[in-house]
Formats: C-alpha cells, structure tokens, sequence
C-alpha cells in the first residue's frame, strides 16, 4: 500500500518535472533570440554585415586620434587594421577607455554607422576583453598588457 | 627582523596543516570501517591542530600585510604602505592565493565547529563526515602549495607595493568575499554530512535536524554576501545597475538557489521522513555549485566585469578538484542512494508537495542560469562563435520560475503537513483580494502604466500579506481573546518565527525589484557649472561646481550639485572622477542620495575641451529595498538558527530525538 502509493508520486513528480523542463527549454529558446550577442570584429562586420535589427558586440582596438566628442555623443571607431567601424555612444564611457585600447561595444549596425548602448572597456590595467585578445592574437596584433 | 621569519613560518605551518588534513582522511576513516574507537577519535585532535596550523598560517599573512612586509611578491602586488589599515586587512583576501587561504581557513574552522558542537552526533556519522571535510581541505591545501603559495618571496623586495585596485578598497567589498567564502564553505559542511551519510547507508530524522543548521548558516551568509555584492557593484562601479547577471554573479547565485531548496527539503527530510534521497543529492549539489563558483571565478573560463588577474592552470586545478569531489559523490550517490528510502506518504495537497514544487522550481531556475552562464563556452568549442548571453536572457528564461515560487509561497507555506483542505487556505482570501486590489491601485496612480510594476508589487503584497495571514492564522485570532492570541504567537518556535521573517524579506525584495525595474528613471546629457534642468518629472538638477580636490592617495574631479524637489533643495551631491597614481587608475565614485522610497544617484564623465561633463542622473524607486529584504532574509535565517531544537540536537540532551538507528549509533 504504502510503496504503491509512493510510485503513484513518484510518476507524478516525474511528468511534473519534465513539464517544467519542457517549459524552460522553451523559455530558454526564446530567451536565446534576444539574449545572445555574437562578438564581432570589424573585419566580420565587412565581410558579412549583420541585419540593423541584431544586437551584437563589436570588438577590437580605439582607433588613435579617432575620438571625436559631437555635443552628447561620443564617436570613435573601433579597429582590427584591416577594417574599421564608426560607432557612436551616447553615456559615459568607462574609466579605462583610451586610444590604442582594447574595447567592446554593445548595439546595432545601420547604414555603416554602429549605434552602442554599451561600452565596455578592460576592467583593471592587467586585463584586456577575453574575446577582443583571441581575435587579437589570431591577428597577430595582441600586445601582452605591461606588468 | 621578526617579519623575516613569520612568512616562513606560515608556509610552514599551511605545509604541516596540509599533512595532518591527511592524517585526518586516512586514520579516522579506518578506525570507522574497523570499529577501532580510539582511531576514530583522532579525529577530533586532528580536526582542531589542523584549524590552529591554518589560522598561524593566516595571521602570517596577515601580519605580512599589516606591516607592509614587501619582500613577499602577493603584498608587493596588492598592498601600499599609505594604504589605511582596514584595506591593508582586506587586502590579505583581496586577491587569488590570499583568497585561497581565506578558504581553507573557513573549511577548517567549519570542521573545528563540526568537533565543538556536534557532541550529541553519532561517532561514526561524526567520524567520516570530519573525514571527508579533511579530504576536501587536502585537496585545496595541494592548490594552494602548488599553485598559489601566498608566501612567495621576492629576491629584491622593492621600497613600495603597487598599491590594491581602487575599485577593492571600499567597506562593501572589504566583507563580500569572506561572507561569501563562509557561504560557500558551509555547504561544505552538508556535502560531507551527505557524503557520510551514504557511506553508512543511513539517513533518519536527527541526520536531517544536524545537517539543517550547517545549511542555515551558509544560506545566511551567501544571502549576505550576494546582498553586499549587488550593493558594492552599485554604488562603486557607477554603472546604476543593482544585478548584471555576470557569470560570477551567477557562480554565486547558484549554489544559493541549491542551498534554499536544500534548506526547504531538510525540513521534510526532518519532520516528515520524506524527500531523504533528495536532500542528499541537493546538498551535493550545492556544493558541487560552490565549486564551480569558485572555478569560474579563479580560471577566468568566461569574460566578466571581476576581472581578477586569472590563471588557466588555476582553473584546470580546480576544475580537477571538482570533477573528484562532485563525481566521486554522484557516483556513491548512484550506488547508494537506492538504500535510502521514505517513511511516509502524503496527499497531492499538502505541504510536502509544497516543498516539493518549491525545491523543483528552484533546481530547475539553477540549471537555466547554469545553461545561460556556461552557453558561450559551449558555443564557442562546438560551434567555434564567440557570443555572450545578456539580461535579457535570463528575465525571460529564470524570472517565470521564481514569480512561479512566490505565487505558490504562501499558499504552501500555509498548508499542513500530511494532507491539507481548501478550506484550510479560506483565509488567503483576503490576502489575495488585498494583493489585487494594491495592483490595481498603482496602475491607476501609475503615469507610466506599467503593468509590470504593478504586478510585481502585486505579488509583494501577496506575500507580505500571506505572512501576516498566516501568523495571524496560527495565533487562532478569535479563539480565546486577543490575550490568548499574543500568547500563542510569542510562543511559537523560533524556527517558524524566522521562516516568516525570511518569506516577508523576500517580500521586499521583490518590491524592491519590480519598483527599479518599472520606474526607473534616467537624464545624460553634457552640461556645465551654471546648468539647471529637469532629471525628472519631480526633480531638478542646478551644476553649482566643478573643482580638483586631493584624497589622501588619489586626486579628484568633484562636481557639486543640487538636487531640488519643487523648487525646493532636497540634497547636495558631489559626484567624483578619481584617479589613483599608485596604481595608475581612474575610478567613478557615483554620489547617491538615499532615500527609504527612492535614491537619487548621479555620476560624472570625463570632462570635455570646453568644460562641460556628461551627467548621468537616476531617480530610483524603492532601491534599498533590495539589501533590506536580503538582510531580513538573513535574519530570519539567523533566527531559526537559534530554535531550541537545534542546540538541544547539538548538546545531546533532547527527550525529542528520535529513536536513533544502530547503524549511526555505534
């Protein structure tokens, strides 16, 4: 009687389970399309440029002598030296943000022009943005931070 | 000269530490399988000397760092002398191989604790539970003294340290990691626990009473420790946000969704007999989480805003330790989880099923953040694309399940053991028509409609309201006038006093979320001294000044700004740009205004050829209510630590225990 009644529960555990994970798989999957930003460098960016509507990160070095502050914008272009991409920001930018600097910035790309929410910079003067380094370094262009 | 010889007697004393954590696995453990008492009473010698020898070997460091001892690379690397001496303290933890030491320090203090207090264990039980503490402990003192020896010297030790990372040297991050150390080291305490348990192939009631008060207070104090965090990153890093879902916020979230579900089913476990299984595979879990926390943290596996100084063969390390520990208890778990088995059953309708759908929805809400977290690294091994998974994703994936769990809280939370009626519920009646009637109320009052906002303080009220419900319920208000009522209520067990108080913390917390999330308000825009304008529909910003000014080791760019409400000047705020010389940095020290209903935050950019800087001002809506609701979590934590229950199971004089099997006995 007694383990009877405990497989019954147990059944009843199991589908309940598996309907949750049925239900977050789906939530995952929708939370995929607007969650997930691929990292892009500008060489990406020209070879295959994404739709405007995609969010994406866009990586690589700040261009020397390519800021410009435009009344509340701030505009750069982020380089991997074979191609570059003008982005504008509207925020303030992070502490360490410079010239010559590794950078990655969140948004959309439209008629050439890459409109960022988001400007992450390295985090402390030894680190450097994990993808902006390998993309890098596949380049051939990383420089091992100073110590 | 006695600062040249402390170092080395702190290696030392990690060096000896780490051979009695052998001693400790090994003897103790053959003298349980052997019945040999005295072997197995070794444990108890062993447990203390190693503690004692890991404690020298952190005053050691932490003597280095007091006295700016720079012939030691880590205080070179990580203090100055100018530094004041809470961050010279909190500089000692402030970085990988101190941390590492923090770690072990905790995981022996928790044994020690485990041989203090748990007089009333069986010997056995007590025995391999210390056993395999020592084997975890082993395992972290071979990282350490391989890995990241925190007392390495420098051949030529220079005259200055290079100073600790500005954005570290604050009181919020100064208590973070420990807090969260503790927390994650106390599920190491129920891993053993659980572990020990599946060794001798037993688990009853008392196995549940002693393993809850260890979960409780890791629960409190990664609860804690969360709660600073989120504090820390929102008042320091300038950024305005409270929860970035970061990876190594995430390492810390998970093992506190296992910890709660742990907490939640070691109550059934308890009082029922049901769910014994379960509870030892969560509190495998949980730790198994605490580990990848740690992994994820110390190998930089996954890009993240904590940038710390990161090593791959760190995380290999640790990814082996994990790989030991988590596999080598699923597999026993595997083999002799089967030998456990309920003695009870219950209806659909009742509190274990309750508890049951609170644990199931919290693994579940873990292993999406789990997914979400780890995707990138996925993707980036078999699909060769380098991605990141945002906020996004996690709002629309793990928010349903914890709006799911605070809809059913104090339904559940209410309902009987056993079996429960819908009559039982009746008196949510109200609770439910108060929580409507709230929504309501705001989305009428609201300008913004936002239906969001009124949602979620819908769902605030439903479970503050559900707990005073509930309370109400259980003082019988009605039977036997309002005197009786008091009586009943005051007496009630200090463990259901913190249980309401954790439920109506989480209250407002979530208050606190959906008020931030739905009213938020935000102004950018460049301006200079002089300027007066709206920041939002109530308040106004006036730039009075813009000056250097000089810290005691940074120079600053402060702006002094007045902040008015109809006209009126409610606050002044002097937002900075710092720059630190030692270190080379510049921080943002974001200026706030705190407020029980709102907070005002404003930070500054750099400032431009012409003068003008970029403002960035916030009115957020009931932002402390966040920390608030943790920190009442914690109390209520804290509170049912304290039942009678608890120190009558560890003093070992309980007429209440129950009948204890032989096996755990002898």
């Amino acid at each position: 009687m007694l383990s009877q009644i405990q497989k019954k529960r147990r059944i009843h555990l199991v589908v309940a389970s598996g309907l949750l994970l049925v239900i977050a798989a789906l939530l995952m999957g929708y939370g995929f399309r607007d969650g997930i930003a691929y990292f892009r460098l500008p060489s990406d960016v020209f070879n295959e440029t994404p739709p405007p509507e995609e969010l994406f990160r866009l990586g690589g070095l700040v261009a020397e002598g390519s800021v410009i502050e435009d009344q509340d914008n701030t505009i750069f272009e982020i380089t991997d030296s074979d191609h570059a991409v003008v982005v504008v920001f509207r925020g303030i930018l992070p502490d360490l943000f410079a010239e010559g600097q590794g950078v990655i910035a969140l948004g959309r790309l439209a008629d050439g022009v890459f409109s960022a929410t988001e400007v992450l910079a390295k985090h402390d003067e030894t680190y450097m943005p994990k993808e902006v380094a390998k993309a890098l370094k596949e380049k051939g262009l990383f420089r091992a931070p100073v110590q | 000269m006695v600062g040249c010889v402390v170092a080395e007697l702190g290696h030392f004393a990690l060096i000896l530490a780490s051979l009695v954590a052998l001693m400790q696995i090994i003897i103790p453990a053959i003298g349980v399988f052997l019945m040999w008492p005295k072997w197995m009473h070794l444990v108890h010698a062993a447990a203390l000397l190693q503690f004692f020898l890991t404690a020298i070997a952190f005053t050691a460091l932490t003597q280095a760092f007091v006295q700016s001892d720079f012939s030691l690379a880590l205080v070179a690397n990580h203090s100055h002398s100018a530094k004041p001496l809470l961050y010279k303290l909190s500089g000692v933890w402030g970085n990988h191989e101190g941390s590492m030491l923090l770690w072990v320090l905790v995981l022996s203090l928790f044994s020690a604790l485990i041989v203090w207090f748990g007089g009333a264990l069986p010997i056995r039980l007590k025995t391999l539970t210390l056993s395999v503490q020592a084997a975890i402990a082993s395992a972290f003192y071979a990282f350490i003294l391989l890995t990241s020896n925190p007392f390495e010297r420098l051949t030529i030790a220079p005259f200055e340290g290079m100073g600790l990372n500005p954005l570290l040297q604050d009181p919020g991050l100064a208590f973070h990691p420990p807090a969260l150390y503790v927390g994650y080291v106390g599920l190491a305490v129920s891993f053993s626990f659980a572990v020990a348990a599946l060794l001798l192939g037993e688990v009853n009631a008392a196995w549940a009473r002693w393993v809850r008060p260890w979960t409780l207070v890791s629960w409190v104090f990664l609860t804690l420790g969360i709660a600073l965090g989120s504090w820390w990153a929102y008042y320091e890093l300038g950024w305005g946000g409270w929860w970035f879902w970061d990876p190594v916020e995430n390492a810390s979230f998970m093992p506190w969704l296992f910890a709660t579900a742990l907490l939640h089913s070691a109550t059934v476990a308890e009082k029922r007999g049901c769910l014994k299984s379960w509870t030892l595979l969560l509190a495998i879990l949980a730790f198994s989480f605490s580990l990848l926390g740690t992994f994820l943290v110390r190998s930089g596996i996954l890009t993240s805003v904590h940038a710390f100084a990161t090593d791959p063969g760190r995380g290999v390390f640790i990814l082996a330790i994990l790989i030991i520990f988590s596999g080598g208890a699923l597999a026993l778990y595997a083999w002799r989880g089967s030998m456990i088995v309920s003695d009870n059953v219950f209806a659909p309708l009742s509190r274990e099923t309750a508890l049951i759908s609170n644990n199931i929805l919290l693994v579940v809400a873990a292993l999406v953040v789990f997914i979400g977290t780890f995707w990138p690294l996925v993707a980036e091994i078999i699909f060769g694309r380098m991605l990141s998974v945002g906020p996004p994703f996690f709002e629309i994936a793990v928010t349903p399940f914890l709006v799911a769990l605070a809809i059913l809280l104090p339904l559940g939370s209410t309902m009987p053991w056993k079996t429960a009626s819908t009559a039982g519920l009746r008196h949510l009646w109200w609770v439910f028509l108060s929580a409507v009637l709230c929504g309501t109320v705001v989305l009428f009052l609201d300008n913004a409609h936002s239906t969001l906002g009124a949602l979620g303080l819908a769902l605030a009220v439903w479970l503050a309201a559900g707990v005073v419900a509930d309370l109400a319920k259980r003082a019988g208000m009605g039977r036997g006038g309002i005197r009786a009522a008091l009586w009943r209520i005051f007496n009630m067990p200090r463990s259901e006093w913190g249980k309401s108080l954790a439920h109506f913390g989480l209250a407002v917390t979530i208050a606190g979320i959906s008020a931030i999330t739905a009213w938020e308000s935000e102004d950018i825009r460049l301006a200079e001294t002089g300027d007066q304008y709206q920041i939002s529909d109530r308040y106004a910003l006036r730039f009075d000044h813009l000056g250097l000014v000089e810290g005691p080791n940074y120079q600053a760019t402060r702006a002094s700004m007045m902040i008015l409400k109809d006209s009126h000047e409610v606050a002044q705020l002097f937002p900075e740009k710092r720059f630190y010389p030692v270190s080379g940095m510049v921080t943002t020290e974001a200026a706030i205004e705190m407020g029980f209903l709102r907070d005002i935050y404003v930070v500054i950019g750099d400032s431009q050829a012409d003068g003008r800087v970029t403002v960035k001002a916030y009115i957020k809506p009931l932002a402390n209510w966040i920390w608030l609701g943790a920190i009442i979590m914690s109390l209520g934590g804290l509170t049912s630590l304290l039942d009678r229950r608890y120190r009558l199971a560890s003093v070992g004089r309980s007429r209440l225990r129950m009948t204890p099997s032989p096996a755990l006995e002898r």
